[in-house]
């Protein structure tokens, strides 16, 4: 087998009491790749990666991390193997500090009880997040609650958690959903130069073209649970089928995306 | 590691207040040294409730180990005839636990309503085998004798309260030193979300277990300590769902803030009872809910809010 390989999915198939929300996915990513996944509202996305990262148990198929089979564990003995995620709608804990919850997320990522018992606020945790809040610009917001913060900056605090394990395979759920077209570069920019510098293989889930164009190495297109096209961009943004069943619907999508995401916060 | 506990502001205030009480004590009336006792010693499983409080769990049967503990003492006791008080506390620290442990396992998965309700189930079954039981008593309970140190049995219960005094100072230590750790913190990430928690390669239903261990622990020292004080354990004053009630009731009254609300808390309830029953005692449940009705709509956040807005506004002034 091919040792540059980190994920490798064989017909992963996923039915929800009469509805198929993964068919016949087949996949090799290979070592610090650069994916963008794409595709319509319904098209698959987030069970795909709801798979990857152990949320939901496949109904059939194989998932390979690092050489391992990975199918159906828990999502916690996933993360220790070192896949972690982000989430479409930010998953943080919403009535603790930036901080916070970064001290938290560093002091798990570190599977030793001593370290569980330390006091939680230790100098050395507290110098290692705030480099992180520094990489993630997320220093002005150091000490405010989270539910105080723009849906943009939970995002990235999101993302921040997730990857202060220094995860070798990071997937992210719409990352850029619910932040403003003006952050949207910046955000993007920060996350893929952060994790490009860590060597982490990305896997992103992308509604905005312009988005995936500037970033991704390889697009994979979702159409009705099955993958429709595994292209690099130029190829696969040109191709008839995505046309057809993931730019036509695109732009609409993109934008009931948002309006979902906002009144969830409303 | 110490010497951070020892600096912090909570547990040096708590040192100091703990060894005035000591002192005042010796010259109280026999009454309020009591009611003092019952405070403190409920104040105990009270801890423990707000550690799953702040988890976002309730337990309506804490009652269980609350009762194991005091049972533990009784029946140490009957088939030993041992009072001391080392081995009362470590036989009622180890029952509670240890069920709490086994328990634990099933209760782990259970949240909200489920948790509560399961809780008080388990609860149930215990008073209903303490009931139907000849040799655990049946619904006399059991006296239980003075207890001992040592070998020395004092004349007062003045030695008892400084233990009682000790232990708290102890508990509140250990817990304080628990929720500022990077695990105790686990208590509010899991509450606020524990998809976050898993997906950061952390057990929530561990997270749940330990705390639910080390409440229960808790509550058996609570009961032990209670049925000290008062002599005789029974299943209505130790094991009913009542005893939970009353347990949470405390709880939500005292508030969530810190570790010494739930003595603050526990010690008001005891004398608001013992004053209710005094002025009224056919309708002591009305004036002592009816005062929880005050403190919810007046103070959310509970009893210690109030401390707090006294300490800080005097923070100020000096
Ligand atoms: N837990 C579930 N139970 C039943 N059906 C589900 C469940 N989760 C997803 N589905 C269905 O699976 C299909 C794929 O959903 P998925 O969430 O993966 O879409 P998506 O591509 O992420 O869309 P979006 O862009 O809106 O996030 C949809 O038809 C959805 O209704
Ligand atoms: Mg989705």
């Amino acid at each position: 087998m091919n040792n540059d390989l980190i994920l490798r999915v064989r017909d992963l198939h996923k039915s929800f009491a009469g509805i198929i929300a993964a068919n016949n996915i087949n996949l090799d990513v290979a070592n610090g790749e650069i994916i963008g996944i794409i595709g319509a509202n319904g098209a698959g996305k987030t069970v795909f990666v709801n798979m990857v990262t152990g949320y939901l148990k496949p109904t059939s198929g194989l998932i390979e991390f690092d050489g391992d089979e990975i199918t159906g564990i828990n999502p916690r003995d996933i993360t220790r193997t070192g896949a972690c995620r982000s989430f479409q709608i930010s998953q943080v804990f919403m009535t603790m500090t930036v901080l916070e919850n970064l001290l938290v997320a560093v002091s798990l990522a570190r599977q030793d009880l001593k370290s569980l018992l330390k006091p939680l606020y230790s100098d050395e945790r507290i110098n290692e997040c705030e480099q992180i809040m520094r990489r993630y610009n997320l220093t002005e917001h150091r000490d405010k609650i989270t539910n105080t913060l723009s849906q943009g900056v939970r995002k990235l605090l999101d993302i921040a958690m997730a990857v202060v394990s220094k995860p070798k395979l990071l997937l992210l759920d719409e990352p850029t959903s619910g932040v403003s077209s003006e952050e949207k570069f910046d955000l993007m920019d920060l996350v893929v130069n952060a994790l490009k510098e860590q060597g982490t293989t990305v896997l992103f889930v992308e509604h905005d073209m312009e988005v995936v164009r500037r970033y991704v190495d390889r697009i994979l297109a979702f159409y009705q649970g099955e993958i429709i096209c595994d292209a690099p961009p130029d190829v696969a943004l040109n191709d008839s089928k995505v046309i057809e069943y993931v730019l036509g619907e695109s732009r609409k999508s993109t934008y009931e995306n948002e309006q979902t995401v906002r009144a969830g916060y409303a | 590691m110490m010497r951070s506990i020892l600096l912090d502001n909570t547990v040096r205030c708590v040192i100091v207040a703990f060894m005035a009480l000591a002192c005042i004590g010796l010259v109280l009336p026999n009454w309020i040294l009591n009611n003092t006792m019952f405070g403190l010693a409920r104040g105990l499983a009270v801890l423990g409730l707000l550690l799953l409080w702040r988890t976002g769990l309730i337990s309506l049967g804490h009652s269980l180990y609350f009762g194991l503990g005091a049972y533990a003492v009784a029946l140490l006791e009957k088939h030993t005839g041992s009072t001391d008080i080392i081995l009362r506390l470590v036989i009622a620290l180890t029952v509670a636990g240890v069920i709490g442990f086994f328990l634990g396992f099933v209760l782990r998965h259970y949240r909200g309503i489920f948790f509560a309700m399961l809780s008080l189930a388990f609860s149930m079954v215990l008073y209903g085998v303490l009931v139907k039981t000849e040799a655990l008593g049946s619904t006399d309970g059991f006296s239980v004798s003075q207890t001992t140190f040592l070998g020395w049995q004092p004349a007062s219960k003045y030695p008892l309260f400084l233990s009682i005094i000790a232990i708290c100072i102890v508990a509140i230590i250990g817990v304080q030193f628990y929720l500022r750790s990077a695990i105790g913190y686990l208590t509010t990430s899991v509450r606020d979300n524990e998809i976050r928690v898993e997906y950061l390669g952390y057990s929530v239903a561990r997270a749940v277990h330990i705390k639910y261990i080390i409440s229960a622990a808790l509550a058996g020292v609570s009961g032990a300590l209670i049925a000290m004080s008062l002599g005789q354990v029974d299943p209505d004053s130790m094991v009913n769902w009542t005893v939970s009630g009353e347990l949470v009731f405390i709880t939500i009254m005292s508030g969530p803030g810190s570790v010494v609300a739930p003595f603050i808390g526990s010690i008001t309830f005891e004398f608001l009872r013992t004053f209710a029953f005094e002025w009224a005692p056919h309708a002591w449940q009305l004036i002592v809910g009816g005062t929880l009705l005050g403190i919810i709509f007046a103070l959310p956040e509970g009893l210690w809010s109030l401390i707090q807005r006294l300490w800080t506004k005097k923070g100020k002034v000096l």
